[in-house]
């Protein structure tokens, strides 16, 4: 190895690292805008695939599906469009799944691998890239951007400002009217804006989306990580001893020092303290200091960085890399399936998800109420029998006309009266009536009798047998 | 900021308590920031809005905002959702109003106020009545009849009963009530149905004693009491009748007319009401 590194290329290569790096490497503390050196390699790739992600986010809301929009929380209407399934607020319980799913699944992640979802998918992470990515296309590199951030305002800087702020602000309306057509049938939303006849809430959200894009990519960016995420605080508790983060070497790295050209130096580590690994940081954390940073979002840039100087000076890659503690430490992983935290994060995941499917397949076609009559409870008839009143509530949430057949059981010679033989419900609508049943007093043996509605379906497509039971009262 | 904040660079003001420094560090600037807005917003608040109050007024705010204005306008929203309903109901017939489940639901949910208004105070607030002094409208017992023109004739003209008083010696008035009351549950005897038939009874109640309802004449065959089903009440009825002036104990029972009072629509709407109690009778 030692020869290697007498090597005259890589001698003036190690020149090049530091003064790369030498001019802008900073280290956060709040005070100081960021500006990361651009990276290239394994982990940034894998970045740059996770933007897909929200490229579908952005493009959902125009797909269509059955001649509606796939993906519509209709709030007027309390619905929400799920492709051809249509979710009421009566099926909201599986909501509550939804939330435990997410959170288990946040947990669960966090146990294996830190903060990759703050890395790699999270909207801020995504965002900022995106806003930084456009600044270095406008002002060039984080040198070039530091100088110009000092420069007095003059014609280029204004220039040079204004076209970036003009990006970020299509990025930003595009971010904010996405939002909106998910709740809005996305097409007209367009029309409505450009035509300045959209709704009241739609102004008001897509100026709330647009100026947090706008602040939270463009101005706060890392800020909103240290300060303004929970994340940030909670993840110690999330992770233990076998969670895999991105991780210094320091056993391998210290002491660390500069590496002299063509001279290397046996007192010093691998870590040639050329402060790449700083540089390229999003959030401006120096990862040597300690593996788990509140201000560390695990996306491994610093790894790309790190181990492309590893290669240049030729030593093993890896100094810096996704590592747990006990792997530091020398001790094997156990295996990610014997973690009793990924088993019990896993199993609620698994549960939650069958809930969902389930819930999602098994949609009740129906949403039924029945309300016995309270004043009176009961009323006398003509032939000496007592009548009780009930009134429907059932809400059809299917797309098409509902036939059905109501009958009543639970007292002998029990009669109903007020509805024909077949009810049909109005596609997606709820339209009371009122059914009464009628027994004579000799039959009804006691004050209050528990009785039951049957409703069936009738030959249509969807299967309908639902039982009720409510109560009859006499004098 | 760890480092920035240092205590040991920070000047202090000089007051110090068991070692504890009073640092100058300014607030943090959100703070100070959105401290300053909320100052700024107290003034662009009272510009907007009603806020000063003075001598017998208060200023007005630029945009006229009130409070009953809100309300009004809410009310407004309200009726403009309301009114292509109004409007069609104004154009369907009771019948039509009671073969169209959607209307019929609407129509009797909007038309509990003119119910409560009009009839709750006797029928009571869902038509239960009040035994022995108000009919109840659940039943399907009716003097005047229950189809939707006989409801909309009582509501329009109002009704008012007639049943002479009857000077009878004891015994017949006995055997009257004895089996009126036996007639509710089909068990009358044929001394009864004698009875019945001298006292003259059936110019009025029928042969068969199922009453008239052109005439309002209660049917004595079924399980309803006009007024009260207990011997005393029922014998009060047949001495003294239902409505005879100057007659001391005669039962009273009188419907008012509402044809001046309500409008054709609001007659309507009620009828449509009533009928769908659970007691009304097709034509």
């Amino acid at each position: 190895m030692s020869e290697e590194k007498n090597n005259p290329e890589n001698s003036h290569n190690i020149e090049k690292i530091y003064n790369e790096s030498a001019e802008h490497f900073d280290v956060n503390l709040g005070g100081k805008k960021i500006h990361p050196k651009k990276v290239s390699g394994r982990f940034r790739n894998y970045k740059n695939f996770t933007w897909l992600f929200w490229i579908g986010y952005i493009l959902l809301p125009y797909l269509r599906w059955d001649g509606q929009q796939a993906i519509l929380f209709d709030v007027p209407h309390r619905q929400f469009h799920l492709f051809s399934i249509t979710v009421y607020p009566q099926d909201i319980w599986m909501l509550s799944f939804l939330l435990i799913l997410l959170a288990m699944m946040l947990f669960g992640i966090t146990a294996i691998a830190g903060r990759v979802f703050c890395g790699y998918f999270c909207f801020q992470t995504v965002w900022t890239d995106w806003f930084v990515q456009i600044e270095r296309w406008i002002e060039g590199n984080p040198t070039q951007r530091k100088k110009l951030d000092a420069a007095p305002w003059g014609a280029v800087k204004i220039r040079k400002r204004l076209f970036k702020y003009f990006i970020w602000a299509l990025i930003s309306l595009i971010t904010g009217i996405t939002f909106v057509a998910y709740f809005t049938d996305a097409y007209q939303l367009w029309i409505d804006i450009f035509t300045l006849e959209a709704h009241l809430y739609v102004w008001v959200t897509l100026l709330t989306f647009f100026i947090g894009t706008f602040l939270f990519a463009g101005f706060m960016r890392e800020q909103v990580c240290l300060w303004l995420c929970p994340y940030a605080r909670i993840q110690s508790v999330m992770i233990d001893k076998d969670s895999i983060l991105p991780t210094y070497d320091a056993r391998r790295g210290e002491p660390r020092g500069k590496a002299k050209k063509g001279v290397i130096d046996a007192k010093y580590g691998d870590c040639i303290d050329c402060k790449v690994c700083v540089a390229v940081c999003p959030t401006g954390v120096d990862i040597r200091n300690s593996a788990l940073q509140e201000g560390c979002i695990m996306c491994g840039v610093c790894i790309d960085a790190c181990d492309d100087v590893m290669e240049k000076v030729d030593k093993p890659r890896g100094l810096i890399r996704y590592n747990s503690e006990k792997e530091i430490e020398g001790i094997d992983l156990p295996a990610v399936y014997k973690r009793p935290r990924v088993i019990v994060y896993a199993a609620i995941s698994l549960f939650s998800i069958t809930a969902i499917v389930v819930g999602l397949l098994n949609i009740p076609p129906l949403a039924t109420t029945i309300i016995h009559e309270r004043q009176p409870l009961y009323a006398m008839m003509s032939n000496g029998s007592i009548r009780n009143s009930y009134t429907f509530k059932i809400l059809n949430k299917t797309p098409e006309a509902v036939d059905i057949k109501i009958s009543a059981e639970g007292i002998d010679g029990i009669v109903m009266k007020g509805v024909g033989e077949t009810v049909t419900l109005k596609p997606n609508r709820l339209i009371p009536f009122n059914v009464q049943l009628e027994a004579m007093p000799d039959k009804v043996k006691d004050k209050k009798v528990p009785i039951y509605f049957t409703i069936t379906g009738i030959d249509g497509d969807v299967k309908i047998s639902e039982r009720y039971e409510n109560f009859f009262a006499r004098p | 900021m760890a480092e920035k904040n240092s205590q040991n660079q920070v000047p202090d003001t000089g007051h110090e308590w068991d070692g504890i420094r009073e640092l100058t560090n300014p607030p943090p600037r959100w703070w100070t920031i959105a401290f300053y807005l909320s100052a700024i917003w107290v003034v662009v608040y009272f510009i907007i809005y009603p806020s000063i109050p003075l001598a017998t007024d208060h200023t007005k705010g630029v945009i006229g905002w009130t409070a009953i204005g809100e309300y009004k306008e809410a009310v407004a929203k309200n009726d403009a959702i309301r009114q292509p309903y109004l409007d069609k109901l104004e154009t369907m017939s009771a019948q039509e109003i009671i073969n169209d489940p959607e209307m019929l639901n609407f129509a009797n949910s909007s038309t509990k106020a003119l119910f409560g208004d009009n009839c709750a105070a006797c029928h009571g607030s869902n038509g239960q009545g009040i035994a022995g002094m108000f009919p109840v409208l659940l039943d399907d017992d009716w003097l005047f009849g229950g189809t939707v023109s006989d409801i909309a004739t009582s509501i329009a003209s109002g009704r008012k009963g007639n049943m002479p008083a009857h000077d009878l010696d004891d015994a017949q008035i006995n055997l009257l009530t004895d089996f009126v009351i036996a007639a509710s549950t089909g068990q009358a005897t044929q001394e009864g149905w004698d009875a019945y038939q001298a006292a003259g009874c059936f110019a009025c109640h029928g042969a068969d004693a199922k009453g008239n309802k052109w005439m309002g004449s209660a049917n004595l065959t079924d399980a309803i009491w006009r007024f009260g089903s207990d011997r005393e009440s029922v014998m009060r009825t047949i001495k003294y009748g239902v409505n005879q002036d100057g007659v001391d104990g005669t039962q009273n029972g009188v419907m008012p007319a509402f044809g001046d009072k309500l409008s054709e629509n609001d007659i309507k709407l009620l009828t449509v009401k009533v009928w769908s109690l659970g007691g009304g009778q097709s034509e």
